[in-house]
């Protein structure tokens, strides 16, 4: 007994969707999430990612399945069929791509915003800029601290300075000058960045954070870290010779431990000495 | 007397040079010149290839062994800017363009055959000089994008060089581009409609019309980058109070639409080599032209999703996002349109129909890829990482590259008159595709998990999966092996093709192989139906291979 082809079709279709949404729920191909909006970002990347094997899997199969079964055999020298066009099927493999791409855009953009990337930037205390400002227009990249500014804690400024070839973070409120960021477990943080020779760009992979540093364009970038760990900071944009030797290490702790290593590397004397201390 | 007269050429011959030194003149004849193209543009290749190789033996180790720091980015801007300049835009425009588009339109040349042989000649010197910068003062040192301040910061010498070859190749570009719009649009044979040409004339249309808009931009750009260099003026220098990211828009309102340039002449020849090899008609001709004039339009307005961590504004990066994305409607039109012409064909898996294959699969992946990064939070994740590096090679080298090598395995028989040798090409075809596979599809977890891309150094955890991805990089190199040895000996050994040794339709098989200096003895044929080939289902007869009349399968059921 045949089965019909339509059924064929069907059931390959079916098993092609939860192939690809098995593929997007197991298979984990990011590190570790450490921020608020990592959770975020990866809920995105297992869409577009079932997306993806689905499209893959499919063409690839179609691909190869074609190549067998319309093989030209041996002594054959005829033509296929003369079958130019179908103008029913194009408007289809027009009208579905439209609607997934539109899906996933619209699906990316409310992602974005819960990411706080499409916080206006100016209207918000917080961005007082230390250094001087062009204009004092600061230019921004993801920024949930803006979004939740009104119910959560005020954000811990740190200010980051991008140089060939090493982050220094500076600690304004504790007087601390380190080349390595110590942040604390479940605080906002706003990094006020600015980089003093050529383009610099701050990436932490477990934050899915990356955010230009520019210079003439003093930057806010501000996230939340929620797993205490070391991760690394790493410079994405070519910056010189050195650009793979221009790393360093986030430092999340608990709150208590964090203050604790305020208080070790805080001067001496008042904030407004400022010695520059190795942690 | 008329032994004085006794040396003047034959009346049939020509004042330029002929046998193999024509191709080291100043040729005028549009295959001359598509040859020139494709030799010059594959010697690039392989010095592109040994850079390549150079940056995947430093990334063996996660230390910084091999090459000077200096050296490995002299060498990584290097081969960005060999591979993109001198080899695939000369290549898939050039090459190919010339040979062909001329017969495409039923002429006997290009429209302005001494331009044409100018343009060709800008690039042998620019490219010595690209090379020769390294051994003068040092090579460029800021990658192929030449991003300032980074570019006004580093070795003059080197970048000043650069931008000169770069603005020559661009030229060089430019007058390409408006030679085949008007060969296209003017010297069409009388009773040749627009709608009958072959695709890939509508590929080059689009494509010529990318250069002539974005190509000035970007020349304008090196110019005032030079300025900044040179004259310590302050356009993109912030510390005169210039602005680094304006540099970026323009730099990418170029080199978005090149990635066109070097992708839409690909399609074009996938239009033409997919229909012949599975003896069938393209499927949706209109649709496809439509869906490249799309593609044009559209790759004009989406620059800005190279910048998305540059502080640009919210609504901006909204706005590129879904013109990007969109770009995936009429590049997915395509493929469903391949898929459909090999669908009930009879197709003949050789070397170029499986490297038009290869190029369907890898292109795929590198799309959806790309879709991923055209949404501004997961970019901002993997841009400039490794993930980036591995999906422009996917469109570039897996799209491109492969096109290439399809289109030299089913046009040789043309140029030369003898079949390459098809076990040879066979195991091209399977080592490139697996070193290929092999080098970059590790790239892309290597980008998602951390490392940035143009290092030279990294974090140990990377260190198994980038050999292995450099082991992919030795199969693709050892891949030129078999391809160079096929080439060189069967222009000599091969057996005898014929004039159409595929028994197709598209008027340059339509003349001798290879065809004669001015494409056709007398008139050119009139080709209205590039593509008609097949038999209608219900049609016994073989030899009845008119596919024509056919819009949809509906008309034919209801003539049953």
């Amino acid at each position: 007994m045949r089965i019909p082809a339509a059924i064929l079709t069907l059931l390959t279709g079916m098993a092609l969707v939860l192939t690809g949404l098995w593929v997007g729920q197991t298979i984990n191909l990011l590190p570790e999430d450490a921020s608020l909006n990592a959770p975020v970002y990866d809920e995105l990347f297992q869409v577009l990612f079932s997306i993806g094997t689905i499209l893959l899997i499919g063409i690839v199969g179609l691909i190869v399945y074609s190549l067998v079964r319309f093989r030209r055999r041996v002594g054959d020298s005829g033509d296929g069929i003369a079958l130019e066009g179908n103008l029913p099927l194009e408007i289809l493999w027009t009208a579905i791509p439209a609607v997934v791409v539109l899906f996933v855009g619209i699906y990316s953009y409310d992602i974005y915003d819960r990411m706080g990337g499409m916080t206006p930037l100016n209207d918000h205390s917080m961005h007082a800029m230390h250094g001087e400002a062009p204009e004092g227009r600061t230019w921004g990249g993801i920024s949930p601290v803006a979004l939740e500014a009104e119910t959560q804690e005020p954000p811990l400024p740190i200010d980051v300075t991008a140089m060939q070839f090493a982050f220094i973070f500076h600690y304004p409120d504790a007087g601390i000058t380190s080349g390595e960021l110590h942040v604390p477990l479940g605080q906002p943080i706003a990094l006020h960045m600015q980089a003093n020779d050529v383009i610099h760009a701050f990436w932490v992979p477990q934050f899915r954070l990356k955010q230009d540093v520019i210079p003439g364009q003093p930057t806010l970038l501000s996230f939340t870290p929620t797993r205490v760990g070391r991760y690394p900071i790493v410079c994405a944009e070519l910056c010189g010779p050195y650009h793979g030797g221009m790393r360093s290490t986030v430092i999340v702790d608990e709150p208590d431990t964090f203050a604790s290593w305020v208080a070790q590397n805080s001067p001496a004397a008042p904030p407004a000495a400022t010695t520059a201390v190795q942690s | 007397m008329t032994l004085t007269l006794s040396p003047v050429p034959h009346p049939t011959g020509s004042l330029q040079p002929q046998g193999w030194l024509r191709y080291l003149s100043f040729s005028t004849d549009h295959k001359v010149i598509g040859l020139q193209y494709l030799v010059c543009g594959f010697l690039f290749y392989l010095v592109g290839g040994a850079l390549a190789g150079a940056i995947r033996t430093e990334l063996l180790t996660p230390i910084s062994d091999f090459l000077p720091r200096e050296t490995y980015n002299e060498v990584l801007t290097l081969h960005g800017t060999v591979m993109i300049f001198l080899w695939i835009v000369p290549v898939v425009n050039g090459a190919f363009g010339n040979y062909l588009i001329p017969f495409y339109v039923g002429a006997r040349d290009m429209a302005f055959p001494r331009l044409n042989a100018v343009a060709f000649w800008l690039i042998p010197p620019a490219g010595l000089l690209l090379i020769s910068s390294y051994f003068i003062a040092g090579a460029a040192q800021s990658g192929w994008t030449a991003y300032p301040p980074l570019s006004i910061t580093t070795p003059a010498t080197g970048q000043i060089i650069w931008i000169l070859s770069v603005l020559l190749l661009g030229g060089s570009s430019i007058f390409g581009g408006i030679n085949f719009i008007a060969t296209i649009l003017k010297l069409r044979r009388p009773g040749l409609k627009l709608m009958q040409l072959p695709m890939y004339c509508w590929a080059m249309l689009g494509t010529s019309i990318l250069v002539v808009l974005s190509t000035p931009v970007l020349a304008g750009t090196l110019v005032l980058l030079s300025f900044d260099i040179i004259a310590h003026t302050g356009f993109f220098n912030p510390a005169l109070g210039g602005n680094a990211v304006v540099y970026q828009h323009l730099f990418w309102f170029y080199s978005h639409p090149a990635v066109y340039i070097m992708v839409l002449p690909a399609f074009g020849l996938v239009s033409e080599i997919l229909p012949v090899h599975a003896r069938k008609p393209l499927f949706g001709y209109t649709t496809m032209v439509y869906s490249i004039m799309a593609i044009v339009f559209l790759g004009l307005i989406v620059w800005a999703h190279h910048m998305f961590t540059s502080g640009t504004p919210p609504w901006m990066r909204l706005f590129f996002t879904i013109a990007t994305s969109f770009i995936a409607v009429p590049t997915g039109i395509k493929f469903f349109n391949w898929l459909a012409t090999l669908w009930g064909g009879k197709i003949a898996l050789n070397s170029a129909m499986l490297f038009s294959c290869g190029f369907i699969i890898n292109f795929v992946f590198g799309g959806i890829t790309g879709v991923a990064l055209a949404q501004v939070p997961f970019d901002i994740h993997v841009h400039d990482t490794y993930f980036v590096v591995g999906h422009f090679h996917y469109i570039v080298y897996g799209g491109t590259v492969f096109v290439i090598f399809a289109s030299i395995y089913h046009w040789y028989p043309k140029v030369t008159g003898r079949l390459l040798n098809e076990p040879l090409g066979q195991l091209h075809f399977l080592l490139t595709f697996i070193g290929f596979n092999l080098c970059f599809a590790p790239q892309h977890w290597m980008g998602l998990n951390g490392m940035p891309r143009r290092v030279a150094e990294y974090d140990p955890q990377f260190a198994l999966i980038n050999q292995v991805s450099s082991v992919g990089a030795l199969l693709m190199a050892i891949s030129t092996l078999p391809f160079l040895v096929n080439v060189v000996l069967s222009a000599f050994r091969g057996a005898a093709a014929g004039d159409n040794p595929w028994n197709a339709l598209t008027p340059e098989w339509l003349t001798s192989s290879p065809p004669p200096v001015e494409n056709w003895k007398g008139e050119a044929p009139l080709v209205q139906e590039p593509y008609g080939y097949g038999v209608h289902p219900g049609e016994l007869s073989l030899s009845a291979s008119s596919g024509r009349d056919i819009w949809t399968m509906g008309d034919l059921d209801s003539r049953r």
